[in-house]
Formats: C-alpha cells, structure tokens, sequence
C-alpha cells in the first residue's frame, strides 16, 4: 500500500491545504464582524485583516518560485495561480469593505479619496493592477496572450513595492510593521536579482531608443 | 428601514431600530457564539485578528473577563443628554487609544488589567498660588461628582457616546487658584515603563515619544465641560481607560484627553504636545472637531459611530464643528482662523 504520491495527488494536497488556510479565516472574519463579535469596531478589523491577508498572501505567492528552484520541485509552480487568485480575493474584500463597510457606499467621498490622499491613491493603482494580473490568468487569456503575458505579470514585483508603501503610509505612527514588511519585499525581490536587473535595462534601453 | 431617532438639536444620527441593542442582550449574543465556537481555521492568512477577537475560537479561557476592579460611585445622573444612543460599555472598554499599553485599539484592555492605581499622585503646580497634591481617596471625594454623557470623536473618523463621571476641571483649578502668569494647563499621564509596557516598546507603544503630554489653553481648561473624569458607566475607570483620573474634552479630537494622569502644571507658554510633536502637519494644537478641515491622510467630513450592530451598521454620520458643542466653544475661538490653528 506505500504507493508514493503522485505528483499531480501533491499538487491536489497543497490546493486543498491552500483553500483551507485562505478561505477559512475569511469565513471566520465575516462569521464574528457580522454577529458584533469582532471587537468594537468590526469594520476597522476586517479592513485591517483583509489588507495584511493580501499582502501575506502576495508575499507567499512570490516566494513559491525561489523555493521550488531551491527544492527543485517543479511542481510547486502549479500553485501559484490559486495564491495569486487568492491575494486578489483579499485585496478585493479589503477595498470592498472600505466602500462598503466604512464608506457605506458614499461613493463621492470614495473617488474623492482616491485622488486626494496618495496611499488611497497608491491603493487603488495596485488593486487595478491585482485585478488585471487576476482576469488574465485563466488558461484561455494566458494562451491568447503569448508573451506579453509573462510581461504582464513581471508587474508582480511593483505590486509588492506598491504595496509595502500603501502599507507603511497609512499607519498613524507604529512603523516597525510596515517596515519590516518592505524589508521582506526586498528580500523576496532580492532572490530574482538577474531577472529584475535585465527587466529594468530593457525597460531603460527601449524608452531612450 | 431607517428610523430617525429622536435626538437633541446638537446630534442627529440616523441609526436603525436594530442596532440600539439592550447591552445584556449583546452580552447574551456574544456569550453564545463564543461557546458555539466551532470555525478553529486559525488567522494563518492575517496575522492581525487578535485573541479576543477569536474568542472562544482558540482560546479555552475567557479573555472577556477584565481582573481589574472597579468599584461603583455615587454622583448626579446626567439628565440632559438621555436622547444620546450610548456606545455598549462593553464596546467602551476593549477599543481603546492608549498606546502606553499597545497601539492597536483590543491591546490596552489585554495588557493593562494589573495596573496599580491606588496609590496614586496627582500634583497639581506651576502658576498659582496653592499647588496641591492628591491622592487615590481624593480623587472621587473631594468635589460631588455628576454624569457626563458626552460624544467622543477619534481623529481617526470614529466616535462613541460615552456617560461619564466626574467633575469640571474649573473647580480643581479654582483650588490651585492660578496667578496671572497661568495662561496653558499641562496635563502627564503616569510614566511607568513597567506597568506600561508600550513605553518600553518602540513597536508596542506605536513609535510615540513618552510621557504623554497634552495641554490646553487655560480658558478652555476653566470651560465648564470640560471634565476630569473618575469613572464611566457608573463605576470607577478601568485602566485601559485611564484610571484612575483622565480628562474629557468633549469638542476636541480624543488625543487631546489625556489618560492615567500625575501631573496637571500651569505654565505661560504653550508647551509642546506628544502627537503636534510627532506630526504637526497631522495633528495640531488645538485639535478641535472640524469637519472642514481634513487629516492630511483622510477626510474629517463625517464619522462612524460606534453603537451595537456588526459590520452592517450604517453608522456613518456628519460630523459637527466642535462635535456639537459649539454654543458652549464657539466663542473661544471666534478670532481665530480655525484652518490655520487646527
Ligand atoms: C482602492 C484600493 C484600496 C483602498 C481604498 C485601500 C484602503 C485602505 C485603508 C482605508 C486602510 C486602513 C488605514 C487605517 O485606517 O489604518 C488600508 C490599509 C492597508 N491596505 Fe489598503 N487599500 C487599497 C488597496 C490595497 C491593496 C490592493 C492591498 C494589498 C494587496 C492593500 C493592503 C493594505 C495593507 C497591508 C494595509 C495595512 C493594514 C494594517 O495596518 O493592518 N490595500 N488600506
């Protein structure tokens, strides 16, 4: 019966371990916020949960590769799509309720924020760009696509940068957190060196041709 | 359906039937869904769901139960402000801005339940003829004590409606009788790194400088509402809510309201105070509620307030100049322009 596992049952195994840890909490969080349970002010926690869960998540999503490489285990990319869906869910929930839930859907007061405060501002470029990375990531875009979907998702690594400054700039005073957290961006993009280094050569050598 | 409910002229939010929930009916709900506790999926994903907000959830042992002691006062009730929807006291007592004791909003109720406040000091010197030093017993005896129930708007755009009791700050001052030099009242909390542990923290106590002080002008120090508060709902002041004595300063943003104080000093000069010195773009001086002057970083223009009801609550209300004080401030300031000293 020590039939070892398949490489396809792995893939399956860590989805399912996945959707457990990411859907799970979620499920909590609305669960406690909607029925009062979430201390006094449910809403100030779910936008704060949903924030960080998102940049957990892309953090995890961008460490997936290193590690694979390290362990050479190919089949670890497999899951990259799910995490990456699932920072999109969170930061998707978190902007949600921002307007739904803190703004109550006063939606001028929303646009307004967005154009006037800079990390609101910041915010909303990277959950534009979550989105888009998010759309095409369905097999029959991706093989539409061809190469300028990898081009595409190299915004990844702005994501995470854009992301650790929205963070860092919307806290009142307590910057040990956010700081930390850009420190393990860098760090994450650290590993991909060489390619970031020729990503942004090319980008150089094609404004200036 | 939205019911206006019946308010007085100075406060008008329109808050559903559903949200104005009996406190021990609150309690009740709370109790049964922290012993139904079943989703244990743990906050792998985000790491800033605290332990009481999983109550129930991970933990056997009941973080509700505060072991602090408060002890009920007698004083004259409040019968001015009944129309006031009051934030739950539960509520009051586990959301607090004390970063003496943690910078996010459950962590003072978590860490402050074995601070000592008996014995306590508080001086009263600087500018005036007789400086006084009380202690613990003098504090809810020495001037009767009357319910204040009062607005409180965060600067962070969230208010509560909190009774309080205690008695005018004018009277304290009466006693200290302050010379002609007084012209700003400094107020300390308590600098005790270890009863206080976020003083000792850089990462615990939010990156502000410590003690913590704030100040007023002397008129609005003798202003009639504003109090020193002893206790709210009743009884005695839990810590995380500055015990043993605070000050309450109804029309300016919640930092002004010092916690946990020992020393209150009359002075000729505006001092510095903690948050103008950390941001003076962000936070100013004087502080006063006004919606038509933004936090750099968000809106001032409305407010959520804090009631019962969960994540649906359509509690966002208007906020008023001088948090609907006005008549009683107003006059304060009338030559000021308020854009500049915010
Ligand atoms: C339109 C887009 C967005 C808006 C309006 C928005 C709004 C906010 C607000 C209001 C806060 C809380 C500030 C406070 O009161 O302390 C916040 C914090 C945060 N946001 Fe966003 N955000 C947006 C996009 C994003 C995206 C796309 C991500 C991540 C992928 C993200 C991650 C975070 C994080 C990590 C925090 C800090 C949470 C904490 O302090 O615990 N945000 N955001």
């Amino acid at each position: 019966m020590s039939k070892k596992l398949t490489t396809s049952n792995k893939v399956l195994i860590a989805k399912v371990v996945i959707h457990l840890a990411a859907f799970l909490p979620l499920l909590n969080l609305y669960y406690l916020a909607f029925y009062d349970q979430l201390g006094a002010d449910p809403v100030q926690r779910v936008i704060h949960f949903t924030g960080i869960g998102a940049f957990n998540l892309l953090l995890v999503t961008l460490i997936v590769s290193p590690i694979a490489k390290k362990l050479k285990q190919g089949y670890f990319l497999q899951v990259r799509r799910l995490l990456g869906l699932y920072t999109f869910s969170y930061a998707f929930m978190h902007v949600l309720n921002f307007l739904a839930f803190d703004l109550q859907f006063a939606w001028s007061l929303f646009f307004n924020e967005v154009v006037e405060r800079p990390y609101i501002t910041i915010g909303m470029i990277t959950f534009v760009l979550l989105a888009a990375l998010a759309v095409t990531s369905l097999n029959s875009i991706k093989r539409k696509m061809g190469k300028s979907w990898q081009k595409l998702h190299n915004y990844s690594y702005l994501i995470a940068i854009l992301v650790s400054v929205h963070f860092y700039w919307s806290v009142k005073s307590e910057l040990i957190t956010p700081l930390f957290y850009m420190l393990l961006t860098l760090v994450l993009l650290a590993f991909r060196y060489t390619k970031l280094k020729a990503l942004i050569l090319s980008m150089f050598t094609s404004k200036t041709r | 359906m939205l019911i206006k409910t019946q308010s007085n002229s100075q406060s008008n939010p329109a808050i559903r039937s559903s949200e104005i929930t009996d406190e021990s009916v609150y309690l009740q709900r709370r109790q049964l869904i922290k012993t139904m506790g079943f989703l244990g999926a743990g906050a792998l994903i985000g790491s800033t769901v605290s332990k009481t907000a999983n109550a129930g959830f991970f933990d056997s042992k009941d973080n509700d139960s505060n072991n602090f002691k408060t002890t009920p006062l007698k004083f004259t009730a409040d019968k001015d402000n009944l129309s006031l929807i009051k934030t739950p006291e539960q509520k009051v007592i586990s959301h607090n801005n004390f970063y003496e004791f943690g910078a996010q909003k459950h962590q003072p109720a978590e860490l402050a339940q074995n601070f000592n406040v008996d014995p306590w000091q508080l001086t009263i010197s600087g500018e005036c003829d007789n400086p006084i030093t009380l202690d613990y017993d003098d504090l809810t005896t020495m001037f009767p004590l009357e319910e204040r129930i009062y607005r409180l708007r965060c600067v962070e755009a969230w208010s509560m409606v909190i009774p309080w009791v205690g008695f005018s700050l004018a009277n304290l001052l009466k006693k200290v009788a302050p010379n002609s030099s007084a012209k700003y009242v400094v107020f300390e909390t308590l600098h005790d790194p270890k009863q206080m542990p976020g003083q000792d923290d850089r990462r615990l106590g939010g990156g502000i400088n410590y003690p913590y002080v704030e100040a007023l002008r002397l008129d609005e120090a003798m202003n009639p509402l504003t109090l020193m508060s002893v206790g709210l709902y009743g009884k005695t002041l839990p810590p995380q809510n500055g015990a043993p004595i605070r000050l309450v300063v109804p029309w300016k943003y919640g930092f002004k309201s010092v916690k946990s104080i020992v020393s209150i000093k009359l002075v000729s000069k505006q001092p510095a105070t903690t948050w103008q010195k950390l941001a003076a773009s962000e936070y100013g001086f004087y502080a006063n509620v006004n919606p038509n002057h933004d936090h750099p970083r968000w809106s001032q223009a409305s407010e959520r307030r804090i009631t019962s009801g969960g994540l649906f609550a359509r509690n966002r209300i208007e906020t008023l100049p001088f948090n609907g004080y006005g008549e009683q401030v107003a006059h304060m300031y009338k030559d000021m322009d308020l854009s500049k000293y915010y």
